[in-house]
């Protein structure tokens, strides 16, 4: 294996697509060095874009925030502000591992190593959260949800990978939340999950809604149905009824050591409709 | 050796808080561990595992590994020699598979290389054969007649009708009438369980460091819970004398039972003699947990009847364990110890292990005794909430104490059951209030504990100090209680004692650390070998003084006269007897060496308040209180230490742990993130009430106290689940998704 | 394969190793530079028992390449210490009993040490998530709670 920190963007590319054997992109190491561990893969280039400008940054940007994509997920909770913007992604990107992987665990490589259960993706999604993509043609915006295609495959072309994930602004009373279900209390892969993203009017009254499930499908579904059943609600309990059938019906998920096709349909919908009340909560709403 | 008669003894170091003497390098990242130690021109070894559950192996071409450069020494099954014995050929078959793999992750061949990632490659170029044979894993299919059969020639010497030649073993035992028993209840419950194999966890991986002569000479460093175990293990599987071994035990990481065979140790032997090099060999995670010990898997049916005033009339119970690819016996002691904590007029527990293809069962904590008394408590907690009983007042009815004709054969000696039950109800935990969801539940737990083969010598040194050694690896901190015996006995400081753990050359036979027999069998014989040196100074000084050597007696560390009659003799104390004691006849030194019985049977009883999500199937351990007898309790923060350590260990077997295995009968979940431990988060805090009841069977009233622990959480958790989802849960683990397909039908 | 020079800074002293590319930084620690206190008990991130700092963050040596810490600053167990002086957690976790074993504790000392940094009055709950990465199978987390609480405690006075 051959290890290099290229000089540029430009020149990683380059680099990722001349590359003859097997390539990997090393951010937070937290999944790949696992895989070279357990000797499910042997890289011939491990290509380290962590020093590069911008990776490691936070940035404001019309009035969302630009996260590179080395930022860890220790970093991403200690910036106050984007928590206070999207505090249902920063849980879940807080929920992957241990302290100690938070240390090092990033966004984009929970994104890019296509785990249906990965914690930060399924409210990524429903923030409509936008990855920066370079590749050696150039740059190109991808929506988070388009990336993943499957379990441990995305979308990107040979040479092509993220340096930033862009969370947009929102308006006020706006808020979302990230619930998982895990056999302990930490240290455990997602079973299911949900993600739910609410904006109120002045009356409490929901005016959009995204809802998206982790661990029920081959990628993270953002489930449109789910989210309208809450539109023009206070979260009453016919609202709640049709948002948990919705899900319901969305989820097609398998049976495996984690859980089984009953336990995640079931779950995902109780998750679902928690997370849904902790967002209309955050956001300002009074049930 | 007989409890010391005295009505009070004020004890000067035994029951104190002292610091362990390992502390300091367990703190400071210098203690040395399996995997702590290399050597010059060392090799590290690495094994080749079987990816089928079932397989007869055809043929191994080693050609081509052989010839990968840094490759030194290449081993396969054939390599190693065939014991006779059955228990040595079942390792050494165990370390290297011969005609078939047994099952996934059983070893069938290693190399030995000048690097870490040579080793890597060369295992990848080793080429087997295998014919894939059909598998079983479970136990129940593995006793059906037509069940594939793992190991021909092993079963029972007369398979009953309708069995499987995967019947290893068949055991029954009780007393008293069963139907006159049955026909005198007001109710019966009969109920079938079944349990998944654990595994012990210990956090430091299989490790150790070989090297072997061709003259069969030989030394290893290793991580085990018996030193002397590995010698005999490994000079049966090397064909080589004991005498020529020399085995040092490590630093352990974590035991629990799970180190008291060998996996690695012969193998890198016969590496290091190939390869005429030290080897190394540290097992993955992986490793563990698909080739080492987990405890037997179960399957049980219980039968209990009870009077409306919770008399217990009768129990009956079946256990069917399998101990994995091998013959093995550890249902008897689960059929021993399921009814032992009631006074029964009758009782029959009948036991059979049936061989799969999993991985050889290894002793885990009070192993067989978990899941045998989870199925008996869960039903006698059943009977208590159908006839409107209080589950703690229905034990105290029928508990066991001194004088009951055991469940198993013996009758009870002092034991303390009753007294640590009537801790339980006095205690606030019982009578805390509930909210929602949640339930209480409770459970007796059992073990039989053990003495065994002990040897230690004790010296005096000429400094007046004391130096104990020990052939007991040190898994839990008995390095510090047997200083404090040795101190409490000599009547020196306990600073002035070092105990160390001899390698095999240093010090004559111990049984391994297992059966909690090290505080107590070791202390026995720590005081007996102390006892020994204070009579050899009391005659050295009866010389000095020129008086009788009973006239010397032995007193807070000093020799004294024993009374008027002997003189007015200025006491002498240990330092000033062993500074002149090259003068009066040489060292000093005690030693002793027995076979220790009357280690004493320990009880406890759990409390535990959980909290289901009925909507989810999660569980909450809200509240957990341990109660046990201790015996007289050496170093209360390591007993402490043992009681939560065997409670959170339970914990997580009744929650989450499970082998969980494929249709293909390979292990689906070998690492910790999906054989999942309990984590610090999980938990609360682990509240313990030790009671101290003598043991008549040591001069301190010691007993062992390290595995009785982790029996009762299978059930008291198991009861408070089931009371809290209002659904009786009859297999382990209660893992999510299993309680809220119960709890929704 | 080519080794690679690195250079670093550990326990405060500057280091330089040679290793290969896909080479942990625990297995460099271990087996090149003879710094053992930090284990290997899963290699794969969920035990812990590696822990060590890096770049005043904590991590699993197993999951950080050798090559990562070329400048980096890394502190790991057998840093801990001042000369005979141990530091307030690894005296507590001493006097009160808070290992069995052993085998876990310096990466629970690094990880409780980082957390103390971070959080000096933590509470139970807080103690017990950041240490879920840190597997002890000896002594069911109760002592070691405590310790690390009578620790933080007396460095808060202190």
């Amino acid at each position: 294996m051959r290890y290099v920190k290229p000089e540029s963007f430009e020149a990683a590319a380059t680099l990722l697509r001349d590359e003859d054997g097997i390539s990997r992109i090393l951010a937070g190491g937290t999944d790949v060095l696992v895989q070279l561990k357990a000797e499910m893969v042997e890289p011939d280039l491990m290509v380290d874009l962590k020093h590069l400008p911008g990776m490691r940054e936070i940035v404001a940007e019309d009035g969302g925030f630009r996260i590179g994509a080395a930022v860890s997920g220790a970093e991403l909770g200690e910036h106050a502000a984007l928590k206070a913007l999207w505090p249902g992604v920063v849980e879940g990107v807080e929920l992957i591992g241990s302290s100690q992987v938070q240390s090092r665990a990033t966004m984009a490589g929970n994104l890019c190593t296509g785990s249906p259960a990965g914690d930060s993706v399924p409210a990524m999604v429903t923030a409509g959260a936008v990855a920066r993509v370079q590749g050696p043609d150039g740059v190109r915006d991808v929506p988070v949800i388009d990336i993943p295609t499957g379990p441990g495959k995305n979308s990107l072309s040979k040479g092509e990978f993220i340096t930033s994930i862009y969370l947009p602004a929102r308006p006020a009373r706006a808020a979302d939340a990230y619930l998982r279900f895990i056999p302990r209390t930490e240290m455990d892969i997602a079973v299911s999950s949900a993600a739910v993203s609410l904006e109120l009017d002045a009356d409490g009254v929901v005016t959009s809604a995204q809802v998206a499930l982790g661990a029920v499908a081959p990628t993270v579904l953002l489930v449109k149905d789910a989210g309208e059943a809450l539109v023009g609600s206070k979260l009453d309990e016919t609202a709640i009824a049709a948002l948990v059938s919705a899900v319901e019906a969305a989820c097609n998920p398998i049976t495996d050591k984690r859980g089984t096709i009953e336990f995640r349909t079931k779950t995902a919908g109780v998750l679902a409709k928690r997370a849904a009340h902790i967002a209309y909560t955050r956001a300002g709403g009074q049930a | 050796m007989a409890f010391d008669a005295q009505a009070e003894r004020n004890f000067k170091v035994v029951g104190t808080r002292v610091l362990r003497p390992d502390g300091i390098d367990k703190v400071t990242g210098k203690a040395a561990y399996g995997a702590d130690i290399s050597a010059p021109g060392m090799l590290h070894g690495r094994i080749l595992r079987s990816p089928h559950a079932h397989a007869r192996i055809v043929s191994i071409d080693v050609s081509e590994a052989e010839k990968l450069p840094g490759v030194k020494a290449v081993v396969t099954g054939a390599d190693l020699a065939q014991p006779e014995d059955d228990a040595f050929s079942d390792v050494a078959i165990n370390c290297l598979a011969r005609d078939k793999a047994l099952y996934d992750g059983h070893a069938v061949a290693a190399v030995a290389a000048t690097s870490k990632s040579i080793a890597k490659q060369a295992i990848r170029l080793i080429k087997v054969d295998y014919e894939v044979l059909p598998h079983v894993t479970d136990v129940d299919e593995a006793m059906k007649p037509d069940a594939p059969v793992v190991q021909e020639g092993r079963a029972l010497e007369t398979v009953p009708a309708g069995m499987s030649q995967n019947v290893t073993t068949h055991c029954q035992f009780g007393h008293g009438d069963l139907e006159a028993g049955f026909a005198k209840a007001d109710k019966i419950i009969e109920r079938s369980f079944k349990t998944a194999a654990t595994h012990q966890g210990y956090i430091e991986p299989q490790a150790c460091m070989a090297s072997l002569g061709n003259d069969g000479r030989g030394e290893v460093w290793c991580c085990t819970q018996g030193q002397y175990m590995v010698r005999a293990n490994c000079a049966a599987a090397l064909g080589v004398e004991e005498s020529q071994l020399r085995i040092t035990a490590s630093e352990i990481g974590g035991g629990f039972g799970g180190k008291t065979s060998t996996f690695i140790e012969p193998v890198a032997l016969a590496l290091s003699r190939k390869a005429g090099k030290p080897v190394k060999i540290v097992m993955t995670r992986d490793e563990v947990l698909k080739a080492t010990g987990p405890t037997i898997s179960s399957s049980m049916d219980i039968k209990i009847g009870m009077t409306k005033d919770g008399r217990i009339t009768a129990g009956q119970g079946v256990l069917r364990y399998s101990g994995g690819a091998y013959p093995n016996a550890t249902v008897e002691m689960g059929a021993q110890a399921a009814f032992a904590a009631y006074n029964l007029e009758a009782v029959e527990t009948i036991g059979w292990n049936a061989m799969t293809n999993r991985p050889k069962e290894i002793p885990y904590r009070a192993p067989g005794a978990p899941t045998a008394i989870y199925a008996v408590e869960s039903v006698v907690d059943e009977l208590c909430q159908e006839l409107g009983l209080d589950p703690l007042d229905v034990r105290l009815m029928n508990a066991a104490d001194k004088g009951t004709l055991s469940s198993y054969g013996p009758t009870f000696n002092e034991i303390g059951l009753v007294a640590t039950l009537e801790a339980a109800k006095a205690h606030p935990h019982y009578t805390a209030p509930l909210g929602p969801n949640q339930g209480r539940g409770l459970s007796c737990g059992f073990w039989f504990n053990f003495g065994g083969n002990t040897c230690v010598s004790l010296n005096i040194n000429d400094d007046g100090t004391v130096g104990v050694v020990e052939g007991n690896p040190d898994i839990g901190g008995s390095r510090a209680s047997i200083s404090m015996m040795a101190a409490e006995e000599m009547g020196v400081p306990y600073e002035k004692v070092r105990t160390v753990i001899a390698d095999t050359s240093s010090l004559g036979f111990n049984d391994i650390t297992d059966g909690s027999r090290v505080t107590f069998a070791v202390g026995l014989a720590t005081i007996q070998a102390a006892r020994a040196a204070i009579k050899e100074m009391c005659r050295r000084v009866a010389k000095i003084w020129d008086i009788d050597e009973d006239a010397v007696i032995w007193e807070d560390g000093c020799a004294k006269p024993a009374g008027p009659n002997a003189g007015t003799h200025p006491p002498m104390t240990l330092a000033e007897i062993a500074a002149i004691a090259g003068k009066t006849g040489g060292p000093i030194a005690g030693h002793h060496e027995v076979n220790a019985d009357g280690a004493g049977v320990s009880f406890g009883v759990h409390l535990c308040d959980t909290e289901v999500d009925p909507e989810t199937g999660a569980v909450k351990i809200l509240r957990y209180t341990v109660f046990q007898d201790a015996g007289k309790a050496v170093h209360p923060d390591y007993v402490e230490g043992q009681m939560q350590g065997g409670a959170v260990q339970g914990i997580g077997w009744a929650l989450n742990e499970e082998y969980i295995y494929g249709e293909d009968g390979r292990l689906q979940n070998a690492g910790f993130l999906d054989y999942r431990v309990p984590v610090a988060s999980d938990l609360p805090e682990i509240e313990t009430v030790i009671l101290e009841i003598p043991n008549p069977g040591h001069p301190y009233g010691v007993r062992g106290v390290g595995e009785t622990p982790i029996v009762p959480p299978l059930a008291a958790i198991a009861n408070a689940v089931s009371r809290a989802a209002g659904v009786r849960m009859t297999e382990l683990p209660m893992s999510p998704p299993r309680l809220l397909k119960a709890i929704t039908g | 394969m080519k080794t690679i020079p690195v250079e670093t800074t550990i326990n405060g002293d500057s280091t330089e190793f040679l290793c290969n590319a896909d080479e942990s930084l625990l297995d460099v620690l271990r087996d090149r530079l003879g710094l053992t206190g930090a284990k290997e008990g899963c290699g794969t991130g969920d035990c812990g028992a590696c822990s060590v700092m890096m770049n005043g963050r904590l991590v699993c040596s197993c999951l950080v390449l050798g090559v990562e810490t070329q400048g980096a600053e890394i502190e790991t167990i057998e840093g801990m210490a001042k000369g005979e002086e141990l530091h307030p957690l690894q005296r507590v976790f001493l006097e009160e009993a808070a290992l069995q074993c052993g085998v876990c504790t310096p990466g629970i000392l690094i990880a409780a040490k980082a957390l103390l940094e971070k959080n000096p009055d933590p509470t139970d709950t807080e103690v017990r998530y950041w240490l879920a990465g840190n597997l002890c199978r000896c002594t069911g987390y109760d002592k070691i709670i405590k310790a690390v609480q009578t620790a933080a405690a007396e460095m808060r006075s202190a």
